[in-house]
């Protein structure tokens, strides 16, 4: 790599005076670096409000009987936080504030394709969250649908359905736009000699996510809007009592949120490639493998919605075939997971805390991975379905999964984004804490679901009660821990350049520019000469 | 917030918006295609139903709106090749005639509807109600695909308005003229889409 780095140092993004002050330095910025932070502080925000309707929904369930509030108000609360963790945290997840943040760094580029449509896209993310809070404050109540917003319920429920429903189209709409973003920028903006497959495997994994949000999104966009039809006009697109077929409600809203499940863990399992690389010291193990097992999973994961239809009445062909394609995408992950442990073969590897971040991912992914064979087969799925065994699946994929390398991400690149650096052990005393606390709170929901416990209930048969017990303990520790990382974030301390520079010693180009980087990433855009991850410390 | 990119505003890369605006028409056409594969279902839920409610359409009303979208498509690829050459005049003159073909569309448009809820057939409509369930769909499907589009043509309408004034003052001429080019791709798609709306409702027997 040729290019000058550090010949003396322009303000930094945080500092930069533009024509705007105060607020509106940030939110009238479009400025790829601020946009991200705007991402990242409201999603933390959406994630921690999220997390209170968890403990809360634990709470009631810590002793069988009513304790808290009456079923009206718990199906409010997980539909509530179902909406909040899924539409507002984890969707944009990586991609809106990692990814807004990295992908002109990475590739050598002082920002987006189009960097005014990117800040557009946060305003309408911040739309849809206005909108579905307004629904949730006004009219008849919040809606008690659950996430998936199933018909015919979905039409029949008196609480405030089509605010939230229009809200989650509005969101789909910013997904939309910041993935074609992201294509064009990846397809245009990398700098002279970084071909493809030179370009880090985050991006490679975010340019996978960004064609589902892409392909995937309208589909449930127009289907949320035909469900407020059904609403407002009485049309009955998926009424039975006018024809419709609430059947084919449920595949076009899994032809999106099956892939959109890949939209939430594509990007983590790039983040934990990165952190994997940084912390092995040396090159990656199997770089064409990773890179086109993204593509893969994006393009398997588009075919495989009816195995969440599996006892909603499909035909035995459907269900087997779908059933085969689910075990296909296994296949690709694997492949990630094993040339991450051949990565770490024969590394220096050094225990710095992001690298224990990405450990923890792994673990709780694979156990979220091996628990998803036993719903993607079609007659253990019978058995489990709708108990709190596909919860606990869920959970260990996008909050142990995604969740965690979404923190995992936060740890490595905290340094670059703020200049700072946090106290490396409480970091790790607080994932110590976290790990406990979600193994806690989830894996007995394993051993509950397949003991025959339904999901969606504010109250259970006494047999189940000293799990649940264990569960909620588990959800103390988990909030508890979670406070514990953000404040060590918070309270992290500036050092010298020297210092904040290349923390890690990484081996791509986001760690050899200043931390914080300048308002244009580059004095000069960089010519690349060497293959991904064997770019030299300075 | 321009002057946090003055490297960028004279970076103008004509490709990439080009990728951006076709990428914007895959998600148009997806958008839609979840409303074909509705359509399709129901069509071969309720054949007969369909069949019968499809004869209530008026097919000459429908080809003449057809005939007028495929015309403005030809006359907004005229306006982009003239602009190509040079000729803003005949650019402008054409675009202008984009959009008024556009708003006679829309006038059809509203009597075409307007015949419909005069004859009480509307979604919710008490005599549509008593009908049968394939005609509710019909009728459901016709008016939320129809009105879709005619959004669509709307914003279409709106965007060219806006191309047609800057054109007008010079900031989209013979040597920039993506946003002519991205509006003219953008009519293109509203037409394609009216291409298969119309058989799909009115010609399909």
């Amino acid at each position: 790599m040729t290019g000058n780095f550090t010949t003396h140092r322009m303000p930094s993004y945080l500092e930069h005076q533009g024509k705007y002050t105060g607020i509106r330095a940030w939110i009238l910025s479009t400025d790829h670096k601020r946009i991200a932070l705007l991402y990242l502080y409201s999603q933390l925000f959406f994630f921690l409000a999220g997390l209170v309707m968890g403990i809360f929904m634990k709470l009631e369930l810590i002793a069988p009987g009513q304790q808290l509030m009456g079923p009206q108000a718990y199906n409010a609360l997980f539909t509530v936080h179902g909406l909040t963790m899924i539409f507002l945290f984890i969707i944009p997840g990586l991609a809106a504030s990692f990814g807004n943040f990295m992908i002109p760094i990475m590739i050598g580029a002082k920002d987006v394709a189009f960097p005014k449509l990117n800040l557009f896209s946060w305003y309408l993310f911040i739309a849809g969250a206005v909108i579905i809070l307004i629904g949730i404050f006004s009219g008849d109540g919040p809606p008690d649908t659950g996430w998936t917003f199933y018909a015919p319920y979905s039409l029949k429920t008196n609480t405030n359905v089509v605010l939230s429903v229009f809200g989650a189209f509005v969101l789909g709409f910013s997904s939309i736009l910041t993935g074609l973003n992201f294509i064009v920028t990846i397809h245009r903006m990398r700098a002279p000699g970084m071909g493809f497959f030179r370009m880090p495997l985050f991006i490679w994994s975010l340019y996978g996510t960004a064609w589902i949000q892409l392909l995937a999104t309208p589909v449930v966009g127009i289907t949320f809007l035909m469900v407020v039809a059904d609403r407002m006009l009485d049309i009955g697109f998926f009424d039975p009592a006018k024809g419709g077929d609430p059947v084919l409600y449920q595949h076009l809203f899994w032809i999106y949120s099956h892939p959109a499940v890949y939209i939430m863990i594509l990007p983590a399992m790039g983040a934990i490639t990165e952190i994997i690389v940084t912390f092995s010291r040396r090159t990656v193990f199997g770089y064409k493998a990773i890179a086109m097992s993204s593509l893969a999973i994006a393009f398997v994961g588009y075919l495989v919605w009816g195995h969440h239809m599996f006892t909603s009445g499909m035909s035995e062909t459907a269900r087997l075939v779908f059933s085969f394609l689910t075990f296909l995408v296994a296949i690709p992950s694997a492949i990630k997971v094993f040339n991450w442990t051949a990565t770490l073969y024969k590394g220096s590897i050094s225990l710095e805390p992001p690298f224990w971040w990405a450990m923890a991912f792994i673990f709780i992914f694979m156990i979220g991975g091996f628990t998803g064979l036993i719903l993607g087969s079609v007659s253990t799925d019978v058995h489990v379905h709708d108990t709190v065994f596909v919860v606990a699946h869920f959970h260990y994929i996008v909050f142990g999964g995604a969740g965690i390398a979404f923190f995992a991400a936060l740890h490595y690149w905290y340094p670059k984004m703020f200049g700072k650096m946090y106290d490396k052990k409480v970091a790790n005393l607080g994932l110590i804490g976290l790990f406990i606390g979600f193994n806690t709170t989830y894996m007995p929901m394993f051993f509950l679901g397949y003991l025959g416990m339904p999901r969606r209930y504010y109250d259970y048969l006494p047999q189940f009660a000293d799990l649940n017990f264990l569960s909620t303990v588990g959800s103390w520790i988990m909030a508890a821990s979670l406070i514990v990382v953000i404040v060590n974030l918070l309270r992290a301390k500036k050092l010298s350049h020297q210092e904040m520079d290349d923390p890690w010693g990484g081996r791509t180009l986001e760690w050899k520019i200043e931390s914080p980087p300048s308002l244009e990433n580059f004095e000069e855009i960089p010519v690349i000469d060497s293959e991904a991850y064997e770019l030299k410390t300075k | 917030m321009e002057q946090n990119h003055v490297a960028h505003t004279d970076h103008f890369d004509p490709v990439a918006s080009k990728i951006g605006m076709w990428l914007f028409i895959f998600t148009e056409i997806l958008l839609f295609g979840g409303l074909f594969i509705v359509y399709s279902v129901y069509r071969f839920n309720h054949q007969v139903e369909f069949h019968l409610a499809a004869e209530e359409l008026d097919v000459t009303l429908g080809l003449i709106n057809t005939i007028i979208l495929l015309v403005s498509s030809m006359t907004v690829a005229i306006s982009i090749t003239a602009l190509q050459l040079g000729n803003k005049k005949l650019s402008l003159i054409m675009v202008a005639v984009t959009i008024i073909l556009a708003l006679v569309f829309l006038v059809n448009k509203y009597f075409e509807w307007g015949a419909k809820i005069h004859h009480d057939i509307y979604p919710g409509s008490e005599f549509l109600m008593s009908l049968s369930k394939g005609d509710m769909l019909f009728f459901g499907l016709y008016f939320f695909m129809t009105g879709l589009h005619a959004i669509h043509i709307i914003v279409g309408v709106a965007l060219l308005g806006v191309v047609f004034v800057k054109i007008k003052n010079g900031s989209v001429n013979q040597n920039r003229y993506s946003l002519l080019e991205n509006g003219g791709l953008y009519w293109h798609l509203v037409d394609l889409i009216w291409i298969f709306l119309f058989p799909l409702f009115y010609l399909i027997h």
